[in-house]
């Protein structure tokens, strides 16, 4: 085995036959670990870097795995066939891979070198000097812009978006293709204004054509109880598809590409 | 080349009528030909059987009632009542007298029989006892064989209590040249046999049979001649009347003479398909590849401009419902095992023509939009995928899967064409192949392929390996030692292939009985007529005349068998966490889950027999408290061992070392079938599928190694476990085509449940063809969906009146849900939901 394939890294989940995040058929790898603590995150198992547990159905089990970007590369090549088939291939996501970007690397360039399409959902919240590891061996970068009020990003996000709005300047010259991605969140970011305004912004972005719009939805809610933490974001309800199709409006107005859903 | 039309045509406001029309009442029994078959039978006894059949059913054609439904553009009817069924006493009727009073009630498909056709019916049934193809098997068979039955290791009770079917006729030729050629070439043999010739008697009795048939069908038609005639001149809509006079002008031409048009080809194919199981009542008789042998005769009436694409759609559309307007009562056992009053007449549309070229046309299309306008379990609507198979057809299919009716399966031309060559098939005709019934490859025409010759339950070796070949009380299988004192794994393996070769060998003596039955009792010449080389050889299907002969017997439980081995394997020999004699207290306890009362009532019985051999006898004091020892369950006791398996890999994961543990454990079925050769000159060749058997059966069978408790239902067909594979449909399918698929060559069969998100909008329809795809490039050979939500199904349980229409896929075929037995549903909604996030 090539030696950067010994990289080890920290998952705690293999979902094959993921047909909504990204092109085709494809295997997503969640990474542990990430620095954004969003409200609204349907994986918060994901968020801290260490092994934890959660109850799941009154059972507790292990949230974390350490493993070697070999032993990942192996397992997602078992369903080549199905890549070939459809045009998919890996998606890593998490957590945030930037948090574990060596073996992020090892991965993708492992996927790249025999031949397996690559694509990440990030929220590009690192120093570009990290994310500059990973843009060599990435086909599509899925990035998520949250708001562009950065005081509201915090608010919710715990983190500003100064260095995210920054970095996806940068991926966009960087990488083969890029797609924002907006989680439409009530209370958040889902007046048609504050949508308008990520599509004002995505379509600065060099080469970029298409953004996704992800209504909330709040199928982790059990998670957080699983984990023994308050879940935020209350009883709000999944934005319904009149209003989706009105943002979506917005979006196409600017050119581009949109579409509700992964 | 020409283009194809892909698009979907409207359906004609005619087609929900009739469709409505079918489903008014629970469907009925008729007596009719029960009746006629018995007054002819009694009148030839001094004649060869082949006559017998001949006249029989001559005289049943000549008197049985004719019956045009409202609406109807495609005529011709077996019973006076929609969805009605005769009777056929030659079979077996012991059966249907037992369960007169009980069929109207019972949970599997139930049929109204009225009071005064009981009366008929028992009566009618004397003059059968004795005659019956069923009793002329069973004297047959060794007792080995029979004590076998008895314990449930396999069953062979389809050939054993009804006709074969499991055909699909040279539908072609009839279109072509009409019964008028048939029985040109049949008077063209006659001609050639001398009295001399070894075979002249048989030869010519069976000449003279397909004559007599081939101008009884010819005359039946133009009964529905006159009959649409006299209703013409009754009706008072003109646009009906019209109607009429054209169908009673069809019917007066067909199937005499060769169809020159669509319509009439169309009534062509429903007279033959009707009367073949008016003949017998053998079920999947399969209409095969429908969009070929049609596609003349529609372009026909395209090209002159004759007919409008709608009008083309609205016939294939009747001749969609009269397939259901078919039906068939089995006994209540049966009626559990093919559960959902199916008669499995598979059409395919789709795949490579005997050159090896595409030959998808409009009609595969048609075919497609047909089953999604009517919506129902019939036709069994299979398409055949290769390489070359356009993408919009497999988009079009996947369409219809989207719907959830469990339509189309999709079966691999690359699988099925090499294996069938594999099996002495020319390339010509193995490119040419269609399904029959659930699974089954054949070439069309030209094969009698006994393709649902028996079940054999597969844990039931594994079981008599750990009783020493002793079933309840009796030794039915091998003695192959004690299996506690096993000090290897090899020596579990060797005894479980030792119990199930020594099985197997019974089953074929079972079969060969049964066959041999059908051949002496029951030859069709009807339906041998339409079979080469039958004509040719001067003798019946059933007496060898098809030019390809196979008996294909299918196993059940290969998942269940890979999980138990394996896990025996690992836990006992490998990592010495438990003994055999622990795991076989285990298994005999039901790992503490308790022993239902079925179960508990056969220990005690057996206990009782093997105490009356040695001069015991037990009064009703013992054996209650016999039975309450016997209930007594640990609970809890065994979970440490539940745990322990339920931790090791299973089949269905995409493991290596599982997977190729399958591989192993299926050929353990699949090879030693080869060798064996039946009574019409053909071979023994394996399916993997169970239809619907594996409730029932799996209510037959006790504990398994696995963690399956006893009775709940064995693996369906070559799936991995119910909710054992959690690792996504990919995992699974990849695990599955590491079988053998080739070596099976009567068929697998793959299913596989889809939440309907998993298939939404173009992208879900794209996704889900690759899957299909990959599946398919790995060699699988066949895999169905259905594609409803648990909550739909759970629903409909609760609420049937609101699901009358909720088709799902059983098994080889579709069935309405709300007819299925409680645990036959359950066992779909158990069965792993893939897709669903």
């Amino acid at each position: 085995m090539e030696e950067y394939l010994k990289a080890k890294g920290r998952i705690f989940n293999i979902q094959r036959f993921s047909v909504h995040d990204g092109p085709g058929i494809r295997t997503i790898v969640f990474l542990k670990g990430c620095a954004l603590r969003c409200r609204w995150c349907c994986n918060p198992e994901s968020q801290k870097g260490i092994i934890e547990e959660m109850e799941v159905g009154g059972v507790k089990k292990t949230v974390g795995e350490d493993v070697t970007a070999g032993e990942i590369v192996e397992k997602i090549e078992r369903d080549r066939v199905y890549y070939r088939r459809s045009g998919g291939g890996v998606t890593l996501s998490g957590g945030e891979m930037l948090c574990q970007a060596d073996f992020s690397a090892a991965i993708l360039r492992g996927c790249k070198e025999i031949g397996i399409n690559t694509a990440v959902e990030s929220t590009g919240f690192a120093p570009f000097e990290t994310i500059q590891k990973v843009l060599p061996y990435i086909d599509t970068y899925l990035m998520d812009i949250k708001h562009i009020n950065s005081a509201k990003h915090k608010e919710f996000t715990t983190q500003p978006n100064e260095l995210i709005l920054e970095n996806a300047k940068k991926i966009a010259k960087a990488v083969n293709k890029l797609i924002i991605r907006v989680p439409v969140v009530p209370t958040f970011n889902d007046t048609e204004e504050e949508i308008e305004e990520i599509a004002k912004f995505a379509k600065t972005l060099e080469g970029v054509e298409e953004v996704h719009l992800l209504p909330y939805h709040n199928f982790g809610v059990d998670k957080y109880k699983g984990l023994g933490r308050p879940y935020l974001m209350g009883d709000i309800k999944t934005p319904d598809d009149e209003k989706m199709q009105r943002l979506m409006q917005r979006v196409l107005k600017h050119g581009l590409k949109c579409q509700i859903g992964g | 080349m020409n283009k194809v039309y892909t698009e979907f045509i409207e359906k004609s406001p005619r087609i929900p009528l009739l469709v409505d029309a079918l489903f008014q009442k629970m469907p009925e029994i008729e007596v009719e030909r029960a009746v006629l078959l018995t007054e002819s039978y009694k009148q030839t006894e001094e004649l060869p059987i082949i006559l017998r059949r001949a006249m029989a059913f001559k005289h049943i054609l000549e008197n049985i009632p004719v019956t045009i439904r409202d609406n109807e553009l495609i005529v011709g009817s077996a019973t006076k009542t929609p969805r009605g069924c005769q009777v056929f006493p030659e079979f077996s009727y012991r059966w249907l007298l037992d369960e007169l009073d009980i069929i109207g009630e019972r949970s599997a498909d139930p049929f109204y029989i009225s009071d005064e056709n009981k009366k008929v019916l028992r009566e009618t049934f004397k003059y059968w006892e004795g005659k019956t193809t069923s009793e002329f098997a069973q004297a047959n068979m060794t007792p080995e064989t029979l004590k076998a039955i008895d314990h449930n290791i396999f069953t062979v009770g389809n050939y054993f209590y009804n006709g074969i079917g499991h055909v699909t006729v040279n539908y072609g030729e009839v279109l072509e040249k009409g019964f008028d050629g048939i029985i040109k070439k049949a008077k063209a043999e006659l001609d050639k046999c001398k009295v001399s010739d070894h075979n002249y008697i048989t030869k010519s009795a069976f000449l003279k049979a397909v004559i007599i048939c081939g101008e009884a069908v010819c005359d039946f038609a133009l009964r529905y001649s006159a009959l649409a005639n006299k209703m013409a001149e009754k009706e008072s809509d003109p646009t009906r009347k019209q109607e009429l006079n054209k169908i009673s002008k069809i019917c007066a031409k067909v199937p005499r003479y060769g169809a020159e048009n669509f319509h009439e080809a169309c009534q062509s194919f429903w007279f033959v398909q009707m009367l073949i199981q008016t003949e017998s009542n053998g079920h999947s008789v399969s209409p095969g590849r429908f969009d070929m042998y049609m596609y003349p005769y529609y372009k026909m009436d395209m090209d002159k401009g004759a007919i409008s694409r709608e009008a083309a759609q609205e016939l294939l559309d009747c001749v969609w419902v009269k397939l259901n307007d078919l039906n068939k009562a089995r006994d209540k056992a049966s009626a559990e095992g093919f559960a959902g009053y199916s008669v499995f007449q598979n059409l395919i549309a789709g795949g490579q023509n005997k050159e090896g070229l595409d030959a998808t046309n409009d009609l595969s299309y048609m075919c497609i939009n047909a089953t999604l306008h009517v919506m129902l379990p019939q036709p069994s609507f299979s398409v055949r995928v290769w390489n070359k198979t356009p993408h919009e057809f497999m988009i079009r299919a996947a369409e219809l899967t989207r719907t959830g009716i469990g339509l189309p399966a999709y079966y691999n031309d690359e699988v099925i064409i090499p294996a069938l060559i594999n099996r002495g098939l020319t390339i010509e005709d193995a490119r040419d192949y269609n399904i029959i019934g659930c699974v089954e490859p054949q070439k069309s025409g030209k094969t009698d392929g006994w393709h649902d010759a028996a079940f054999f339950n597969m844990c039931r070796p594994l079981e008599l390996v750990f009783s020493n070949g002793v079933d309840n009380g009796v030794q039915v299988g091998l003695a192959t030692g004690d299996v506690t004192k096993m000090t290897d794994f090899e020596q579990v393996y060797d005894a479980y292939k030792a119990q199930t070769e020594y099985m197997i060998e019974l089953m074929v003596n079972a079969d060969n009985a049964v066959d041999i039955a059908h051949a002496k009792r029951c030859p069709l010449p009807f339906l041998s007529s339409m079979i080469e080389d039958c004509i040719g050889r001067g003798k019946s299907a059933q007496e060898g005349g098809a030019v390809y002969n196979f008996t294909g017997p299918q196993g059940f439980g290969v998942a269940n068998m890979a999980d138990s081995l394996y896990a025996i394997k690992k836990l006992v020999f490998d990592e010495k966490k438990v003994t055999m004699a622990e795991f076989k207290e285990a298994l005999e306890n039901n790992y503490g889950y308790g022993i239902p009362d079925e179960e508990v009532q056969n220990i005690v019985v057996g206990v009782a027999k093997s105490l009356a051999q040695k001069g015991v006898q037990l009064d009703e004091g013992q054996i209650s408290e016999l039975v309450g020892k016997v209930k007594a369950g640990s609970n809890g006791k065994y979970d440490y061992l539940l745990k322990l398996i339920n931790e090791i890999p299973k089949f269905g994961n995409d493991n290596e070392v599982v997977d190729s543990f399958a591989r192993d454990v299926a050929y353990t079925y699949t090879r030693p079938l080869e060798k064996y050769r039946n009574p019409r000159g053909g071979r023994y060749q394996a399916g993997l599928y169970p239809v619907s058997a594996n409730v029932p059966l799996g209510k037959q069978t006790g504990a398994t190694p696995d963690g399956r408790l006893a009775t709940t239902p064995v693996a369906d067909g070559v799936s991995p476990s119910a909710g054992k594979d959690v690792s996504g449909p990919t995992a699974a399918a990849n695990s599955v085509s590491k079988l053998d698929h080739y070596i099976a060559s009567n068929g697998t069969l793959y299913n596989m449940k889809f939440h309907p998100s998993a298939l939404k909008g173009r992208a879900g329809l794209e996704s889900f063809v690759s899957l299909i795809r990959g599946y398919f490039d790995q060699k699988g050979s066949h895999v169905q969906f259905n594609v409803v939500s648990r909550e739909t199904l759970r629903d409909a349980q609760k609420n049937p009146e609101n699901y009358k229409g909720l088709v799902v896929r059983v098994a080889g075929y579709s069935a309405l849900f709300t007819t299925l037995s409680k645990s036959l549903q359950d066992d779909i909604i158990n069965r792993t939901e893939q897709g669903g996030f």
